[in-house]
């Protein structure tokens, strides 16, 4: 099982979006998906039509009186289920300052889901804290979505200092440029140019558009409603350099010949 | 995920012909979906032997309109993996290994269940299948509902009873079973017992798990020794024959292992208890079946060769495993040629004319009365088979000549098809037990006779590879390396020897096989 989160300190930079989409994708390739919405804004829970809500709440999940697996939702797709954000998620960081050894709170809290699933993706709020830091150490990758500006770059690189002081297993790092303006010179300078210098930044750029926006009117991944879209094929090929990255066997639909 | 809550088959009269008539049986849910029904032409895999289904999982691979999918369920209906089977025109061809099926986790799954054995279809049919959804007030589904009207093409065809099934999304399991409630109170409803592919089969006349290359005769104690001894060789018999397609398609190497150790015991069964069948029958047969057993060794060997060899190479210290590709291509090619004559030889004339005249010497025999009774047979023969091998057992020292050890296995090997052909007459623990025993020693004997019969070959096949010129310097160190490490374990499982064959013999174990052959005459 491989745990992949989308974080980023800043918000409104294509977290959830990426979470949603990267899940819809992996769970097609016939990979057993679980998303994990530790927002408590929901907007992935929203997305697949589940109501944000966890008997108990967060409290409940973290001290432990309800199995996560109790609480995890089947989206419409086949594959992918949802673990649902609870508004009570804001309160997290009190929940596992009072837990022991809060930074591996959220590793414990996965592992008996570890045979149930071969991919979960934790989609986080945005935010420095104790929760950031618990899905730092649970992550086998970050996903880090970066508007392309100088400004992001450096928040990449405080990141990967911080995990570069972790002890023993570090998470790797992907970054990638998420709502790029193509009229934005700027924009579009960064985007081709930073990942040619850093291997932490993935080749794929996910560009700004309307039908990703769309996804919060349809209610669904961009790449289950409009498939053959710009949108869905930018997210095809995040997937494919994740896939190849975090060391996920390739998966069938793409297999050109026989194994 | 998915789960299947509960499935229904639909009797003739309450059939809902449209998407209204089945909105019709839950007029106050949310239902959404329908239109045209979906063709989707299914095939359901397995190993011959039925891994697959004892291990508790069904694997269906269905082909829609520009689809395929594999997907994997467990007994209650949920799915444990699922996946696309590939582009068109990349998809296997069954039969076909495990390695032809897409890379991905459904793989994965079934590789330690199905080993070396390769899927092929065990049914075929064609269904149209219409499925609705069941929303909540959010316009999530909370569970899916298909109607599958079959038509089982393979391996018999029949048109099979239309199925309705509800599915549940996790989490919504009591809308789930709301719906299944109010469907089962419906009329024409009734709640299905079996699986499609349980259901497909049994139109088909067959049922899952109708083939074990075991021996799984029932025999009564009083019956007549020469009746039973005659009806497990029937068996016996069936399990050849049914692996003879395999063998001559070279679908998997179990098929020729099945139909080897059928030769086997059935040769032990006519050396250690044919003096129960009429007269001169197994002294007629006996060199027959060491035809047909001789005719099956080379391939067997080549294929134990070619099967170990990844682990050989993986034990490589000095050379390398890619050093190894000449041999590989060379056994390769030695088996292609030996395959050859064995399919020729299970196709011949003397093969067919041996399993008829064999089948009808057997009818006969099946039928005959007279004494002893099989308990007292099988109790006197395996006796008599376990003192000798505690005698050549005891008689081995550390300085005894491999061929003592090779002596030794062939009289493990006599007493275990002994315990196996006249197992049913004996309690299942202790049968067991006595069997687990003397495994353990087999499994020590036949570590010590493989390595030294795969050191000797693998000088043969050195000399051979050099005269045919096929043998780079590099491949032949890697060989020599490899004779080495079948040395080494050879040598381990000579100092295994007594211990195994001190636990073998130990009072314990000599007073249990003692205690379960009470039956045998003073």
């Amino acid at each position: 099982m491989k745990i992949l989160a989308t974080y980023n300190i800043k918000g409104g930079v294509g977290k959830t979006a990426t979470a949603v989409n990267l899940g819809y994708l992996a769970a097609r390739d016939g990979y057993r998906v679980l998303l994990w919405d530790l927002d408590p804004q929901a907007a992935a829970t929203f997305l697949f039509r589940i109501r944000p809500r966890v008997k108990g709440g967060g409290k409940a999940l973290i001290q432990g009186t309800r199995s996560l697996d109790g609480a995890i939702k089947g989206t419409d797709f086949d594959n992918l289920d949802l673990l649902p954000a609870d508004f009570t998620y804001r309160n997290l960081d009190l929940l596992l300052d009072a837990a022991r050894n809060p930074a591996r709170k959220l590793s414990r809290l996965l592992a008996p889901l570890r045979t149930a699933y071969d991919v979960i993706f934790l989609d986080c709020p945005p935010s420095i804290s104790l929760l950031s830091e618990s899905v730092l150490h649970a992550a086998d990758m970050l996903l880090v979505p970066l508007i392309p500006t100088t400004l992001s770059v450096r928040t990449l690189d405080q990141l990967t200092e911080f995990i570069a002081g972790f002890d023993g297993r570090r998470p790797e790092v992907l970054a990638f440029f998420s709502m790029v303006d193509q009229r934005k010179t700027l924009h579009k300078e960064i985007a081709a140019e930073l990942p040619r210098q850093r291997p932490d930044v993935a080749a794929t750029a996910i560009p700004a558009l309307s039908l990703i926006e769309q996804m919060s009117v349809r209610r669904a991944p961009v790449t289950a409603f409009a498939p053959r879209s710009s949108a869905a094929r930018s997210y095809a090929r995040l997937w494919a350099e994740t896939r190849a990255r975090g060391g996920l066997r390739p998966a069938a639909a793409d297999r050109p010949g026989r194994g | 995920m998915r789960t299947a809550l509960r499935e229904f088959v639909l009797d003739g009269g309450g059939l809902p012909e449209s998407d209204a008539d089945l909105v019709a049986l839950g007029p106050r849910l949310r239902w959404r979906g329908g239109g045209r029904a979906r063709t989707i032409r299914r095939t359901w895999l397995d190993t011959f032997d039925w891994r697959l289904y004892r291990a508790g999982l069904t694997l269906e691979l269905a082909t829609g309109r520009g689809t395929a999918g594999l997907t994997l369920t467990g007994r209650d209906g949920a799915v444990v993996a699922a996946q696309p089977a590939g582009p068109a025109g990349s998809r296997p061809r069954w039969p076909a290994a495990l390695g032809a099926l897409p890379v991905g986790p459904l793989r994965e799954r079934l590789r330690p269940v199905v080993g070396v054995r390769s899927l092929l279809p065990v049914a075929r049919a064609a269904s149209a299948v219409h499925e609705l959804r069941v929303l909540n007030p959010d316009d999530k589904t909370v569970a899916r509902v298909t109607v599958d009207r079959m038509s089982v093409s393979y391996p018999a065809r029949a048109v099979l009873p239309p199925r309705l099934t509800v599915t549940a999304l996790r989490g919504y399991q009591p809308q789930a079973d709301k719906l299944a409630r109010i469907l089962a109170a419906a009329h024409g409803v009734s709640g299905g017992s079996t699986g499609a592919l349980e259901a497909a089969l049994a139109a088909a006349g067959r049922q899952p798990g109708d083939y074990t290359g075991k021996i799984s005769v029932w025999l009564s104690p009083q019956a007549p020794a020469g009746a039973a001894v005659a009806t497990v060789l029937q068996q016996l018999l069936g399990t050849l024959e049914a692996n003879v397609g395999g063998v001559v398609r070279d679908i998997d190497p179990e098929f020729l292992h099945d139909l080897r150790i059928a030769v086997r015991r059935t040769r032990s069964a006519l050396k250690l208890a044919g003096d129960v069948l009429p007269s001169g029958l197994a002294a007629r047969f006996r060199p027959e079946f060491k035809w047909l057993g001789d005719l099956t060794t080379p391939t067997r060997d080549l294929d134990v060769y070619l099967m170990g060899l990844d682990g050989m190479a993986a034990g490589l210290v000095a050379a390398s495993p890619a050093e190894l590709q000449p041999f590989r291509e060379y056994l390769s090619r030695r088996r292609a040629a030996e395959r050859r004559q064995l399919a020729r030889g299970l196709r011949s004339a003397r093969f067919s004319r041996l399993t008829g005249d064999w089948r009808a010497a057997l009818a006969g025999a099946a039928a005959r009365k007279g004494r002893p009774a099989a308990d007292q047979l099988a109790a006197r023969r395996i006796r008599k088979a376990h003192r000798r091998v505690l005698a050549d057992g005891t008689a081995i020292t550390a300085s005894s000549a491999p061929e003592h050890m090779h002596e030794l296995r062939k009289r493990c090997k006599e007493l275990r098809y002994l315990l196996e052909i006249f197992g049913s007459l004996y309690d299942p623990g202790e049968h067991w037990q006595a069997v687990r025993e003397l495994k353990s020693l087999q499994d020590c004997l036949g570590e010590f006779q493989d390595t030294e019969v795969q050191q000797q070959e693998i000088r043969a096949f050195a000399a051979q590879m050099m005269d045919e010129r096929t043998a780079p310097a590099a491949t032949l160190l890697a060989m020599g390396e490899i004779a080495a490490g079948l040395a080494a374990r050879q040598r381990q499982a000579r100092s295994d020897f007594a211990g195994r064959f001190r636990d073998f013999a130990s009072p314990a174990s000599q007073h249990r096989l003692r205690a379960m052959t009470e039956a045998a005459a003073p």
